[in-house]
């Protein structure tokens, strides 16, 4: 700087800007101040917006005259870019803080890659807090409609923190060009009617409408799409903060669900809840336990639970469906016609019972009552899922090499998938612990059926059976 | 059945469309509305319109056309098992909701996904139509992200980019072995085919539309997946690995990680307790140093401990560093770029100021300070003109310095 000054420069300047986001007054003014070497602390900036500078400045005073010979202010574009930015924003000093790092810019060109210098730093703040605005202003415009005599009008009422209304009208214009809509905000008001924007005075929320029908779904697509079991209150803050709730219409769903959330959570884990404590070490423990299983619908219906039977060293198990009527009576799997049938048909593919342990997909009889009878009912894949908690737990303990699965419930147990037991019949299935899985139909299919169809079907059975013999004397020669 | 109102199937069809974490609206091409029939724009960058309890954003309409469904996949709340509420919405009723949401500045678009309904391909015709009705008929020129059923035909999938800004196919289980015994319906295979697909489609159209001005654009946002975490043994190690090979292979935009979380008439298959959400955020974390820190996959994988787990109470980065400390510290003075992005604590923006700034003048402490958020958690790893840290680096307790011990540990609520 000169060491010695024009007496002029002594003054104080006040600048008067025609409006807040005045930035080409700005830059021309500057332009002037700089070119007449006026140093940042001899000027005043005013907007119509804030109001109340220095009073001992005078306004009426006639700006310099820089000299003719004054060369034009050096500028990086970093600089102006930001400038453009920060002008935009609330805060008083901004107009004082962008001509001082103007002043410094003329002799430090490169000013604006120190980004650890403090103007250049509050430049970037100011900036940051702008865009942010006007990326706030972009999410959060709400629209409402309003049947007109042209057609629907879309009107939002939003409440922005910086003279952002006119740098934003762009974004609004090219996304809703052919709607009409209009903007109304404290600070003023923008209108398109579909080929030309017009700025209007400062509006009251009583201007906007008070609600649209659509905002009923719109609430309730925001209460769904929120996950209860991810509650992140912080997170949402963050990025939404409360001061613009109020003119949201879905946000006064928020304390509700946030209070709603844990005993939501705490539901869905109670209904899915899956501990069961530690598994049983033995069959025996594992046969106490099923008695008092309530994990599903049908062990809460009185029924007695039926446990697998057999040597715990069987080399095969046969996994049914669920204990029928007599089964239940007996407490016994395999005892009603079913388990002849299948006996008989064990007996005659030369498979012994002391060698197999027979046992059920599902442990307790589901049924509905028909005068005095109990009729049968299949369990549904989520109880045969629920169960198979417990199969899995003889399974541990027997160690079978081969199981046999009859009917799709017991395969869906084992597989933990439904499938179609005639196209996965007749060939062994690979299971995680290394056993084999053969899958056949169950026998009281077979005494569903008549006739030729129920002849057909037997030989398919008995052929299957034979083969898991065939397979399970491999098995045992191979070791 | 009754007739439910398009109120009550938005409820179940967008509590079902939920565990998708995807909401991204970003990466497309420059549009807008001016000169055209219709409204829409999208800029870039994407735009949250809202943000859930949950922490996170709302920028599209996310929503199944159906849930019912023929699979029966044991983490999903669709599942043909499940005993869950059903409903379906018709292509038109769909379209409309996007619309009055679009109108009245709701969203950026439409994140459309279904149940498998009669068959894939039907299923995946009834999601073009939407897209289909949304773009020729009502010019919208907003968002539009399509879920890809990867067993769909082939042809069908081409279409669904045409109309698309993204595709994406969920690998959903990051393991074969997760995918065979948790979703037994799908196939490891098929996905990774059909995802090679349209990686071939999209980069086959942004080559055409370098030579012809008016080739067809294909999924301009490309293509995206997602994984869940904790429902299978999978380590993060393993995931790590496998979205780097996602990310190579198919040219993926993003991976999504969704730590598996408790659904409504869950599975008995399903693992009993859900991994702390934080595993999830730490495989974001590890996700970002790959992608924009230049860690190579195995690096991020010397953060994780010997079991294969990133830790939870430090993040990768810091892990890493207090791994490596040979490498450190690092003069902030003279450093390349890539060993000031190793430094905990700063990230690209600030290593991108440092970098701007250090042309100017020595940088001290002090300036660090203003650039960072946590000037305690850079010092042990730099050098600065008046700093540099004495033997810090090798203590031992180092570890406990940094992790602030103070802070809270959320209690697992329902242990």
């Amino acid at each position: 700087m000169k060491p010695f000054r024009d007496m002029r420069l002594a003054e104080a300047f006040r600048i008067q800007l025609a409006a807040p986001d005045d930035f080409e007054g700005w830059r021309d003014a500057a332009r002037r101040m700089v070119r007449a070497d006026v140093p940042p602390d001899r000027i005043t900036w005013e907007s119509p917006a804030d109001q109340g500078g220095d009073l001992f400045a005078h306004g009426d005073r006639r700006l310099p005259s820089p000299p003719a010979d004054a060369p034009q202010p050096r500028v990086s574009r970093d600089f102006l870019q930001l400038a453009q930015s920060v002008i935009l924003h609330s805060d008083s000093t901004r107009f004082s803080l962008l001509y001082r790092t103007l002043w410094r810019l003329q002799s430090r060109p490169r000013l604006m890659d120190d980004k650890a210098d403090a103007d250049v730093r509050a430049m970037e703040d100011l900036a940051r807090q702008v865009r942010r605005d006007i990326r706030k202003m972009r999410a959060f415009v709400r629209f409402r409609v309003v049947e007109g005599e042209e057609g629907e009008h879309y009107v939002a009422w939003f409440e922005p923190e910086h003279h952002i209304l006119r740098a934003n009208a762009g974004f609004f214009v090219r996304r809703f060009t052919t709607m009409r809509w209009s903007i109304l905000t404290p600070r003023g008001t923008l209108h398109w009617d579909g080929e030309a924007l017009q700025e209007g005075p400062p509006a009251t929320r009583a201007d906007a409408p008070s609600g649209d029908p659509v905002e009923a779904l719109w609430r309730k697509y925001y209460a769904s799409i929120f996950n209860p079991a991810r509650l992140k209150v912080g997170a949402m803050l963050k990025e939404m903060p409360r001061k613009y709730w109020k003119n949201m219409p879905e946000a006064a769903l928020i304390p509700e669900l946030i209070a709603g959330a844990q005993a939501r959570e705490a539901q869905m884990v109670k209904a899915g809840e899956q501990d069961f404590g530690e598994r049983p070490q033995s069959l025996g423990a594992i046969g106490e336990a099923i008695l008092g299983c309530r994990r599903c619908e049908i062990g809460c219906n009185g029924t007695r639970a039926v446990m697998g039977e057999g040597p715990a060293s069987a080399a095969l198990m046969i996994v049914g469906e669920q204990p029928g009527d007599s089964e239940e009576e007996q407490g016994r799997p395999f005892v009603g016609p079913a388990g002849r049938l299948l006996r008989s048909h064990l007996e005659e593919a030369g498979i012994s019972d002391e060698r197999t342990y027979v046992t059920n997909a599902v442990k307790h009889f589901k049924f509905v009552p028909r005068g005095k009878r109990r009729l049968h009912q299949n369990p549904t894949a989520k109880e045969i899922d629920v169960c198979r908690w417990w199969l899995d737990g003889e399974r541990a303990l027997v160690q079978p090499r081969l199981i046999l699965a009859l009917g799709a419930s017991a395969a869906r147990s084992l597989l933990g998938k439904t499938v179609s037991v005639q196209k996965v019949r007749g060939e062994p299935h690979r299971l995680e612990d290394g056993s084999e899985l053969w899958i056949t139909t169950h026998p009281s299919y077979l005494l569903r059926l008549q006739d030729h169809g129920r002849a057909e079907e037997e030989a398919k059975f008995a052929n299957d059976l034979h083969r898991v013999s065939q397979r399970l004397s491999e098995l045992s020669g191979a070791v | 059945m009754s007739q439910l109102s398009v109120l009550e199937r938005l409820e179940i069809l967008a509590d079902a469309a939920k565990y998708d974490a995807s909401c991204a609206s970003s990466g497309t091409t420059k549009r807008n509305s001016k000169g055209g029939k219709g409204i829409g724009s999208t800029e870039g960058m994407g735009i949250c319109h809202a943000y859930a309890p949950d922490g996170r954003c709302i920028s599209l309409l996310k929503i199944l056309l159906t849930n019912h469904c023929v699979f029966d996949c044991h983490y999903c709340v669709n599942r043909k098992s499940s005993n869950t509420r059903r409903a379906r919405f018709t292509p038109q009723e769909v379209v409309d909701l996007t619309l009055s949401f679009y109108r009245r500045n709701y969203i950026e678009g439409l994140f459309l996904s279904s149940g498998i309904v009669k068959s894939s391909s039907h299923t995946m015709e009834q999601l073009i139509e939407v897209a289909r009705i949304l773009r020729e008929e009502h010019d919208f020129r907003g968002y539009i992200h399509l879920k890809t059923i990867p067993e769909a035909d082939p042809e069908l999938v081409a279409q669904a980019g045409l109309h698309a800004d993204r595709v994406s196919i969920n690998v959903e289980l990051p393991t074969v072995a997760g995918l065979t015994r948790l979703a037994p319906d799908k196939s490891a295979p098929q996905i990774e085919g059909a995802m090679g697909s349209l990686k071939e489609a999209i980069v086959e159209a942004k080559d055409a539309r370098k030579r012809f001005r008016h080739a067809p654009k294909f999924a301009p946002a490309g293509q995206s997946t997602q994984m869940i975490v904790g429902a299978d043994a999978a380590t993060d190690a393993d995931i790590v690995g496998r979205a780097s090979t996602l990310y190579d292979r198919f040219r993926l935009r993003r991976v999504y990680y969704s730590a598996f979380s408790p659904i409504p008439d869950a599975s008995a298959v399903l693992p009993l307790k859900r991994p702390p959400l934080m595993r999830e955020h730490r495989l974001y974390q590890s996700d970002w140093l790959m992608r924009f820190y230049g860690y190579a996959p195995h690096e991020v994988q010397q953060a994780a401990g010997n079991d294969g787990m990133l830790p939870l109470d430090i993040d990768p980065k810091l892990a890493w560093a207090l791994r490596f400390r040979g490498d450190f510290p690092v003069d902030v003075n003279r450093a390349p770029r890539e060993k000031l992005l190793r430094v905990p604590g700063l990230g690209v923006k600030a290593v991108n100021a440092l970098i701007a700034a250090r042309r100017q003048r020595r940088l001290r402490l002090a300036d660090v300070g203003k650039l960072t958020v946590s000037l305690a958690k850079v010092r042990p790893f730099i050098v600065t003109e008046d700093w540099r840290p004495l033997l810090l680096t090798d203590r031992a307790d180092l570890q406990s310095l940094l992790v602030p011990s103070a802070k809270p540990t959320q209690m697992e609520l329902f242990a």
